[in-house]
């Protein structure tokens, strides 16, 4: 068993989980956050992406004792409140989801870039996404998405 | 809690801080140990049980392996320095070659935990950066309990996912020379999709003297069992920069490959694409030698 010492959501979280542990299983099944996805377990479709030290990283592809003593975002690390992250509400606003499996995964694929204050184009949204697989949507609505909670942060900071 | 099913089979994993710690673990556990860089093939090939390692070594917290240092006309890149962080790094522009290859790896989020080294050390034949290593000629220190050694990344690839790497050793340090002035790189690759692997990849690296190639250097991926070296690059020795013959050279590049057939492309359309890449880097190569500073 490996002794972990983590801040999840800005929450300090103390625990412990055997050494085979994958980040994303200790997310979902130890502290259970069931928010970030097992899609593929090898790291290619996105579903598991979370942010590690302010970084986008697969959860899949990490084993527990990589994270300790370091900074965990999950998707339920976006809002805290009642209120909704300018992602969360830009997602609702252009249908950036069905069945909603990806959405956790696309979200933190991308926060960091949406949360930098700078608008987003359409290239540069589809840019940061091709790491993420969606079986439902065909992207274009979740680009539209991406553009559109860049822009919201931005205009909010220029205001 | 309950039963997790779980994809890695049991291991232990240790997290030392020191190098010394690391190279005992492996010197006690031989083959059965594996470092833990990046885990981006690693904990890929944990999750497929297609490794079992007794013990993983994570070198994360060794922090002389954190360094991207330019040292006696080399980018010298310690073992846990991150993709995304050697091109994030103001030393990587010194390496063009290598500047221009890193985007194409993958995604964002691979390049963010995945290493430089860790990839040199997989020696996945389709990964951009065993090939850069190659094309190149990357020196990659090799450290165990036993001493030290340098290997030339063109004599480390033995075989499919094979290298001179023994049981007991990690590599250190990979150093890529910094391009001489007058000197130009192009890189493109063919994938289906944006960061899939690539289907075939070329890497070219020219040295221009009084308008002449004084030196060509063209590195193969997704085309054989390792990173390759082109043989038919020798072809452009000596000869100026505007009469350099692109369709032999590509051709001939072509015809010496014997890719497989496989799911992802037959061997013949991996040989085209050998052909075309090679033609469109050596044209873009000779288009940035018309625009780089001529040599003082």
């Amino acid at each position: 068993m490996l002794n972990l010492d983590i801040s999840v959501n800005g929450e300090r979280r103390v625990t412990s989980a055997p050494a085979r542990t994958l980040l994303v299983d200790l997310l979902r099944d130890h502290l259970g956050l069931t928010g970030t996805k097992i899609g593929c377990a090898h790291g290619v479709c996105g579903s598991c992406t979370v942010e590690v030290d302010g970084l986008a990283v697969r959860s899949c592809l990490m084993l527990a004792g990589q994270v300790d003593g370091r900074d965990i975002r999950t998707v339920e690390g976006l809002s805290t409140g009642p209120e909704l992250h300018p992602l969360q509400s830009a997602f609702w606003e252009e249908h950036g989801l069905q069945c909603g499996f990806c959405t956790p995964g696309f979200m933190m694929a991308v926060a960091t870039l949406v949360e930098s204050g700078e608008p987003i184009d359409e290239d540069a949204a589809r840019a940061a996404i091709s790491g993420n697989i969606c079986r439902c949507t065909g992207y274009d609505s979740i680009v539209a998405a991406v553009c559109r909670a860049a822009a919201s942060i931005s205009e909010g900071q220029t205001a | 809690m309950g039963r997790c099913p779980v994809k890695p089979p049991s291991l232990e994993y240790v997290s030392p801080r020191s190098l010394d710690e690391a190279l005992a673990v492996l010197a006690e556990n031989g083959d059965e140990a594996r470092v833990l860089a990046g885990g981006q093939s690693l904990v890929a090939l944990l999750n497929l049980r297609l490794a079992r390692p007794r013990v993983v070594v994570d070198i994360r917290r060794i922090d002389e392996l954190h360094a991207i240092a330019e040292r006696s006309g080399q980018v010298c890149v310690g073992a846990a320095v991150t993709q995304a962080q050697l091109a994030a790094h103001p030393a990587s522009t010194g390496v063009a070659l290598l500047d221009e290859a890193i985007p194409h790896i993958a995604h964002q989020e691979i390049r963010n935990a995945g290493t430089v080294v860790g990839s040199l050390a997989h020696g996945d034949p389709a990964g951009e950066l065993p090939t850069v290593a190659v094309a190149l000629d990357a020196q990659l220190e090799l450290r165990s309990v036993r001493g030290s050694r340098t290997v030339s990344a063109r004599d480390f690839y033995t075989g499919y996912l094979s290298t001179q790497i023994a049981e007991d050793e990690l590599i250190v340090e990979a150093r890529f020379p910094v391009q001489a002035a007058g000197s130009v790189s192009a890189f493109a690759e063919l994938a289906p999709r944006q960061g899939d692997y690539a289907l075939a990849g070329v890497g070219v690296a020219l040295t221009i003297a009084d308008g002449h190639v004084a030196a060509a250097d063209i590195g193969l991926l997704a085309l054989g069992p390792t990173p390759l070296r082109a043989r038919a690059s020798e072809r452009l020795l000596g000869l100026a920069v505007e009469e350099l013959p692109v369709g032999e050279v590509a051709e001939a590049i072509a015809s010496d490959l014997s890719p497989k057939d496989d799911l992802h492309a037959s061997a013949g359309y991996r040989r085209y694409l050998a052909s075309v890449l090679t033609e469109r880097t050596l044209r873009t190569a000779q288009g940035r030698i018309a625009t780089a500073a001529p040599t003082p």
